[in-house]
């Protein structure tokens, strides 16, 4: 079956490499998980995505494939008889996927980012309007496609519980950071019903990050990013 | 391969790179459609109606159905029209392609924008930076005559912005960012591109579209002063 020579690059905090492995785990793929301290990044790293030099980085045989929403879909194409399938398998719901995707990755990454990074109280609040709006647009996303049962993909987590399950965690640290829900059950009761069933699927339980050790991670993330902003 | 003319709808823009990256998709697999001329400054009631996040085009319907966002439309289509693939079948392949156009979308196309539409003359100048070292890493990628080998394929199509727009907005700013001394490789690709038959049909007018990236450049210099 080739698992033996499947290895993934990857930091215990990156939401992007927790992709990598819930879609390794749907598909009952083995593989050697190895974690980066990033500094200095290994010269695996460096050669296996000489573009980005960024984790996740997934090596099959002699193949690197960077991205995780691009690994995940290569995951769930050359495994596509393994486990559940990842995307849906009509083009246009295929196509649905990949857009809210994309669209988490650029509206749900940086609003989340700059809610956590926001120092005065006035961008506090407007950093956290966003944060909502994405919310609610994904509560509506999750009711349109879930047809009443526990995930976006329906049934089975899909493609965009993976991408955007991925986040929870760093969301979860977000709110002890700001010391607010962000997660709303008055706002988006069905986002946090389906996140209770994402952390406990059994392709995710036990590959998140420790909320605790994520939140020191996260405190010292912001510092520097906060002070590498100030101007001088 | 002709579809009712009805079924197949492509809300666009004359000028837009992320329009004509669909209209070629489209013409390299002879599907008929109906394009509909959008006024981005008086967006229409469908446009906002099919695409509410983002008001922008192309929105791609078929059957009624919306589709947005040009890689993801591109994708779309080449799934349900097999004739003339744009991505190759193979899984490691089609990766690779969905990489570097991703690539181009993340790293060339804001940064080139930029370098010509900025005043800041610092900020310019990091846009520049940016954007020559990204066109180097594309540069070193290509392997053949095209990104798809002999025949265009994804990566060429989404790069569409490279070998036609990059060139028309840095003349207006007198801006060597893109030529054949730094580039020759790709340089060749893109008058390899330009020349396909199916890419020349359908490549916007030159001189309106100009004129337009002109005036806002004008317009831009005048509001600094």
């Amino acid at each position: 079956m080739g698992t033996s020579d499947l290895k993934l690059l990857s930091t215990p905090s990156s939401p992007f490499a927790l992709r990598v492995k819930i879609a390794l785990n749907i598909k009952g793929l083995d593989y050697d998980n190895i974690v980066e301290t990033m500094n200095p990044k290994s010269d695996l790293l460096l050669q296996s995505n000489p573009v980005y030099k960024k984790i996740p980085v997934l090596i099959h045989g002699d193949k690197s494939i960077s991205e995780s929403a691009i690994i995940v879909e290569y995951i769930d194409e050359v495994w596509k008889n393994n486990g559940t399938p990842i995307l849906p398998s009509n083009a246009y719901d295929r196509a649905i996927a990949r857009f809210w995707v994309a669209y988490i990755d650029d509206k749900w990454y940086n609003s989340s980012k700059n809610l956590l990074v926001a120092q005065n109280d006035e961008s506090k609040k407007a950093c956290f309007e966003q944060v909502e709006e994405v919310l609610l647009r994904l509560e509506d996303v999750l009711n349109k496609y879930s047809e009443g049962k526990d995930f976006f993909g329906g049934e089975n987590i899909g493609f965009l519980d993976i991408c955007f399950g991925s986040y929870l965690s760093w969301l979860r640290v977000t709110e002890k950071v700001i010391g607010k829900k962000v997660l709303d059950e008055t706002k988006t009761p069905a986002l946090v019903k389906w996140a209770e069933a994402f952390v406990a699927h059994p392709a995710v339980k036990g590959n998140l990050p420790e909320t605790d050790k994520l939140l020191v991670f996260a405190k010292s993330l912001v510092q520097r990013m906060v002070a590498a902003a100030t101007p001088k | 391969m002709t579809t009712n003319q009805e079924e197949v709808k492509l809300l666009g823009a004359t000028g837009s790179p992320f329009v004509c990256r669909v209209q070629i998709a489209l013409k390299l697999k002879e599907i008929e459609y109906k394009f509909v001329e959008e006024n981005l400054v008086n967006k229409s009631e469908l446009l906002l109606k099919y695409n509410p996040i983002y008001k922008k085009v192309p929105v791609f319907v078929h059957n009624d159905k919306p589709i947005i966002e040009s890689l993801v439309i591109l994708e779309y289509i080449d799934e349900i029209w097999k004739q003339n693939p744009i991505l190759p079948s193979d899984p490691y392949q089609r990766s690779l392609a969905r990489f570097w156009s991703k690539f181009i979308d993340d790293k060339i196309v804001l940064a080139s924008s930029k370098s010509v539409f900025t005043i800041d003359e610092k900020e310019r100048e990091k846009h520049i930076e940016e954007s020559t070292e990204a066109l180097q890493i594309l540069e070193n990628e290509l392997k053949g005559k095209f990104f798809g080998g002999e025949e265009i394929n994804f990566v060429d199509i989404a790069a569409v912005f490279i070998a036609f727009w990059i060139p028309l907005v840095q003349d207006i700013a007198d801006l060597q960012l893109f030529t054949d001394e730094k580039f020759p490789k790709l340089y060749n690709w893109s008058q390899e591109f330009l020349n396909h038959p199916v890419v020349k049909q359908n490549l916007p007018p030159r001189d309106p579209l100009f004129a337009f990236f002109k005036a806002r450049y004008d317009g831009l210099l005048a509001a600094s002063k």
